[in-house]
């Protein structure tokens, strides 16, 4: 089989009248909601510890303490579902030229004009870049946040240390609650773009629109391929 | 109850026979942690304090067990590793703990037992209620004691990452925080802490802060006239003074006992994820996610174009990659 460049094993086309393309499997779209609901859920406990203002968000995990021990733990099983993500994805996610040229031309993204960007593969920059922001955040979050985890690690690091961990997950729970809300707008504004991570399919149309190198291989894969 | 308690100026005096008011009230509180607006006390308790004069103890540990007994307290009998504390460390059921330190002192070359009995400083701008996220579960009254309301405390040990001490310890049993209180139930009632009243030596005393920084200053005089040059009390200004304070023979160097801080203050870091992080952080998510919402709200979207979708049909159903590509 060819060297794939632009897309997943899994990725194909899925009908032809009109086209439609499987761009997640089943497993991954779990995943996915798996860290999603995570996320959300360890955005609304941990704001509740970041300021008083939001204390009363602790009541949706029925108080206080419970909210103290839950947050961690849905960190833990954040990471790992993540961590599921990350081995499917990254491949697809690392940099290429043509991003450069994306970027350069932001402009064209923001104002929807597509047909002046180049061809692109399975993930254009901005979906790059919260896939790598998300990565690096994590990772930062789940180091600085063991060392703050009072219950089983309180003896881990220095009180000095504590102080520099607890800032840090600050910091980096505010960048990432900001590319969180990046990555839900822009599927929004993406029309047509929630349906891959819900049914697992998109439009002929909307991969041709901003993934056209990734439909390109997709499509060329099924003619060289075995017959139907 | 006929009458409520006077404040205590010292912890000699004994209990009254008849049952008395508390004089510390939910009104007396002038901090509240995680709470902004703190209604002002209509009264203004005298200042206390507690002087440890480290010059007078003996190190016999009466303290920690008045504390233990009047806090019902139940410390872990721990093993003899060869050195006095006891127990190892300040514990979620040990509040105070003398601490031993052997210092040859470079000038005269002689052997000091420098004993110091460690607990909560009760700071004037306590580091614990300012790291605290919990409303409620630290608050500090006008007469300066900084007391854990534990029904309020969450476990989280933001505390012990604001306290400059190194104080608050969270027990592994309930998952909430503990640390001397002052005896805050026996002031309320007149009485002062249980250690001032068992110290035999009258190291441990208590009364208005006035009066003990007085009393602090009669005894540094007669250190000095005894030979140390440099005996001083310990009420650090970087946490805005406290209502423990030390007599120390060597105040020049409070590090030699048991490395109690030269100059504590609130950590720069806690002040800072405590302040601009804050407050710079909720109004940039703030206006992200309502920023966000209005504009998806608004926006037309990036939508997909009939031709489009016709253009992909002719791609897949083309022969070969090549003529698909052209459209």
């Amino acid at each position: 089989m060819a060297r794939l460049y632009y897309s997943e094993k899994g990725d194909r086309i899925e009908d032809t009248h009109p086209v439609t393309v499987s761009r997640y499997r089943g497993i991954t779209r779990a995943n996915h909601w798996v860290t999603a609901i995570s996320l959300i859920l360890l955005l609304l406990s941990g704001l509740a510890f970041f300021d008083p203002s939001l204390y009363f968000l602790s009541g949706l995990f029925g108080g206080g303490q419970t909210a103290r021990w839950l947050h961690p733990i849905i960190g833990v099983v954040l990471f790992v579902s993540f961590l599921g993500m990350f081995i499917q994805l990254w491949r697809l996610n690392l940099p290429r030229p043509e991003d450069t040229t994306w970027v350069s031309q932001i402009g064209d993204v923001v104002k929807g004009n597509e047909e002046k960007l180049p061809e692109l593969g399975k993930y254009n920059a901005g979906q790059k870049f919260i896939f790598w922001a998300m990565t690096v955040l994590i990772v930062v979050l789940i180091v600085s946040g063991i060392m703050i985890w009072e219950q089983f690690f309180g003896e881990l690091v220095s009180i000095p240390t504590r102080r520099w961990a607890v800032l840090t997950h600050a910091l980096a729970a505010i960048a990432i609650i900001l590319v969180f809300i990046l990555h839900v707008y822009a599927a929004i504004w993406t029309r047509g773009t929630l349906r891959a991570m819900t049914r697992g399919t998109v439009t002929g149309g909307w991969a041709w629109r901003h993934h056209r190198k990734w439909l390109r291989e997709v499509a060329g894969r099924r003619q060289n391929g075995p017959a139907e | 109850m006929s009458e409520t308690a006077p404040q205590p100026v010292t912890a000699a005096s004994n209990p009254p026979v008849q049952p008395i008011g508390s004089n510390l009230l939910p009104s007396d509180v002038v901090r509240i942690s995680a709470t902004k607006d703190v209604p002002q006390p209509d009264r203004q308790l005298t200042k206390v304090a507690k002087l440890i004069d480290v010059s007078k103890c003996i190190g016999c540990k009466a303290c920690q067990s008045a504390c233990i007994e009047w806090n019902d307290t139940r410390p872990e009998v721990e093993t003899n590793v060869g050195v006095y504390e006891n127990p190892h460390d300040l514990t979620p059921n040990m509040f105070t703990l003398m601490r031993f330190a052997e210092w040859v002192n470079p000038e005269t070359d002689n052997l000091e037992w420098l004993i110091r009995k460690d607990g909560c400083m009760h700071c004037e701008d306590p580091g614990c209620l300012k790291a605290c996220p919990a409303p409620g579960a630290i608050v500090q009254y006008s007469n300066g004691i900084v007391d854990f309301v534990k029904e309020n405390c969450i476990g989280c040990g933001y505390c012990v990452t604001g306290c400059p001490f190194d104080i608050p310890r969270i027990s592994k049993v309930d998952h909430k925080s503990y640390k001397c209180t002052l005896c805050s139930d026996r002031v309320a009632v007149g009485q002062g802490p249980a250690c001032a009243k068992a110290c035999p030596t009258q190291a441990i005393v208590f009364g208005t802060k006035d009066d003990m920084i007085a009393h602090a200053n009669e005894r540094i005089e007669d250190l000095k006239s005894r030979g140390y040059d440099n005996a001083g009390i310990y009420d650090p200004a970087g946490v805005g003074g406290t209502h423990v304070i030390y007599v120390l023979h060597h105040a020049d160097k409070p590090s030699i006992y048991n490395d109690l801080p030269d100059d504590p203050r609130i950590s720069p870091v806690v002040e800072g994820w405590k302040g601009v992080t804050k407050t710079a952080g909720l109004a940039v998510m703030g206006v992200a996610a309502v920023g966000a919402a209005l504009h998806g709200i608004f926006s037309r979207g990036n939508r997909v174009d009939e031709q489009e979708e016709e253009a992909a049909e002719r791609l897949v159903k083309a022969d070969s990659r090549d003529q698909g590509g052209t459209v």
